[in-house]
């Protein structure tokens, strides 16, 4: 589903991030990219969303060719994805119903279809009761969920998420780790960046750990292993 | 587009305009001045050119003849005039009524003129009405050449001023409004930027969402649009009834200025005003959203 033939990324600093990267990550997948800061994880995300451009290489995302796309083709190369980010990036001034609710705006969903699917949707995250309260009053791993309800509220074939946990204690981790279980189940793939040690190995997916620039490890039912 | 789209649009524009109120004010209130000057200074040329077409077609040039020109000359002159691709109008005035008219003038004190039927001082001529007020005075200049003529006069100077003036005023109007215009354009591109920057965390879940770039923009066209259109309001109330409220005072006091009242031109120019401040909004906002929004 995701093909990366030979990237290479210098951004205009001149920082080199990605060095002659090759991936492909099959439909249904549970992707882990590990390793160390700066060792080009996020850039290869960024690719595949296109926010960034490689300098060198292509980058085929459902047969399409990610960087010869139009521009006013993105917004819908986006919606068949849904992204998860570290500091959540939810809208503070609109409620937990809202925030999901916008995703389906944004793409044109009519209100019927909003209120039927978003209650749905805030059930499997286990926020039914939250649904008209404000971010702002949430915990981490409650606003990390609405992220994920927004994430998929449009039925994507990807979830990118960057770091999930990075903000959350251990046990509330888990819960949310289970969360992205279920939806990978469902038949949507998933890429994680993570530094959490114990989840990706206790996890048994497949690995990709990056240094440098450059893919050092892929394994299916890999471990963590990188030592910091 | 949908309702609730649509709805979203409008309170995103509201929301955005009560956050940047100051600033918002400050838009609103240049696009008021620049299309309140602009308005005022339309009005002035209309009126300047309405009265123009008035004394154009009250001036009328009076070509005296030589006082030994016999009939058939002056015939002959009378057909020379009508066949001039300027002139309008030719009406012969004979010594005679020109002293009936000088008596009637006169009324009680005609006594004066009494006796003066023996030996008409006056001299025989022509009135002659040009087709535009432009072709007085070229037009005077070739007939003050003929042969039978004595003398031509009209009002010299009154009309070449009159035109010279509401030349002066359309060229001072469009000056003052196009830097006007483009201050207000700026001004509300600016307020639009800052609206854009206040939001560009917004902006960004937007976009990583899947928003397409017109999702994004609209509520902040519409943003400039609305401020356009307020100011345009504003500056179209103040003139509307400042206008008509001078027409009332000129009435009164100065009753031979013949001001246009003609609402439905004035209506006309307020929709004109309107729809300018409209387009200035939506450009002040379109110059924000180009930087801002390309990718």
């Amino acid at each position: 589903m995701i093909q990366l033939y030979n990237v290479t990324k210098i951004y205009p600093s001149g920082v080199k991030a990605l060095t002659d990267v090759t991936l492909r990550v099959h439909k249904g997948e549970f992707v882990f990219l590990v390793g160390p800061s700066g060792a080009g994880k996020s850039t290869i995300t960024k690719l595949i969303y296109r926010e960034e451009f490689p300098t060198r290489g292509q980058v085929i995302f459902n047969g399409k060719n990610v960087i010869r796309m139009r521009q006013r083709e993105v917004p819908y190369l986006r919606r068949a994805m849904g992204m998860v980010f570290q500091d959540f990036r939810l809208l503070p001034q609109k409620t937990v119903f809202e925030n999901v609710a916008f995703a389906m705006e944004v793409v044109g969903s009519s209100g019927r279809d909003i209120k039927k699917t978003v209650p749905k949707v805030l059930n499997m995250v286990g926020l039914t009761k939250k649904a008209d309260v404000f971010p702002g009053h949430l915990s981490g791993g409650e606003q990390q969920r609405v992220s994920v309800a927004r994430a998929i509220v449009n039925n994507p074939v990807l979830i990118i998420a960057d770091e999930p946990t990075g903000n959350l204690d251990p046990e509330t981790s888990w819960d949310l780790m289970n969360l992205f279980l279920n939806i990978n189940k469902r038949g949507t793939t998933v890429i994680m960046i993570t530094h959490a040690r114990d989840i990706v190995d206790a996890m048994k997916k497949r690995v990709v750990e990056m240094a440098g620039g450059q893919i050092v490890r892929d394994e299916k039912e890999g471990t963590y292993r990188y030592e910091a | 587009m949908r309702l609730r789209t649509v709805r979203y649009y409008f309170c995103e524009t509201i929301q955005s305009i009560l956050r940047n109120s100051w600033l918002s004010v400050a838009s609103v209130g240049v696009v008021a001045v620049s299309l309140m000057i602009l308005g005022s200074s339309l009005l002035l040329v209309i009126n300047a050119s309405n009265m123009a077409a008035n004394l154009e077609s009250s001036v009328e040039m009076s070509l005296f003849l030589k006082d030994k020109s016999t009939s058939a000359q002056i015939k002959d002159l009378e057909d020379k005039l009508k066949a001039m691709p300027d002139v309008a109008q030719v009406e012969f005035v004979s010594k005679q009524r020109a002293l009936e008219e000088m008596k009637k003038n006169f009324g009680d004190k005609k006594d004066i003129l009494a006796g003066l039927e023996e030996k008409n001082p006056l001299p025989d001529a022509f009135r002659i009405k040009t087709r535009t007020v432009e072709q007085v005075a070229p037009l005077a200049r070739q007939l003050e050449g003929l042969a039978q003529v004595d003398q031509v006069r009209y009002g010299q100077g009154v009309v070449e001023k009159m035109l010279a003036f509401s030349r002066w005023i359309r060229v001072a109007g469009l000056v003052t409004m196009v830097l006007l215009g483009v201050a207000a354009v700026f001004l509300i591109a600016t307020t639009i930027r800052l609206s854009v920057f206040s939001r560009r965390k917004e902006i960004g879940i937007m976009k990583f969402i899947g928003a397409t770039n017109w999702f994004v923009r609209f509520p902040f066209l519409l943003e400039g649009m609305f401020l356009g259109l307020a100011g345009s309001l504003l500056a179209v109330a103040a003139i509307y009834f400042g206008y008509f409220t001078l027409i009332g005072n000129i009435q009164v006091s100065l009753p031979f200025m013949q001001l246009v009242s003609d609402r439905d031109l004035i209506i006309t120019l307020m929709e004109r005003l309107l729809l300018l401040g409209l387009v200035i909004g939506a450009a002040g906002s379109m110059i924000s959203m180009r930087k801002f929004l390309k990718a």
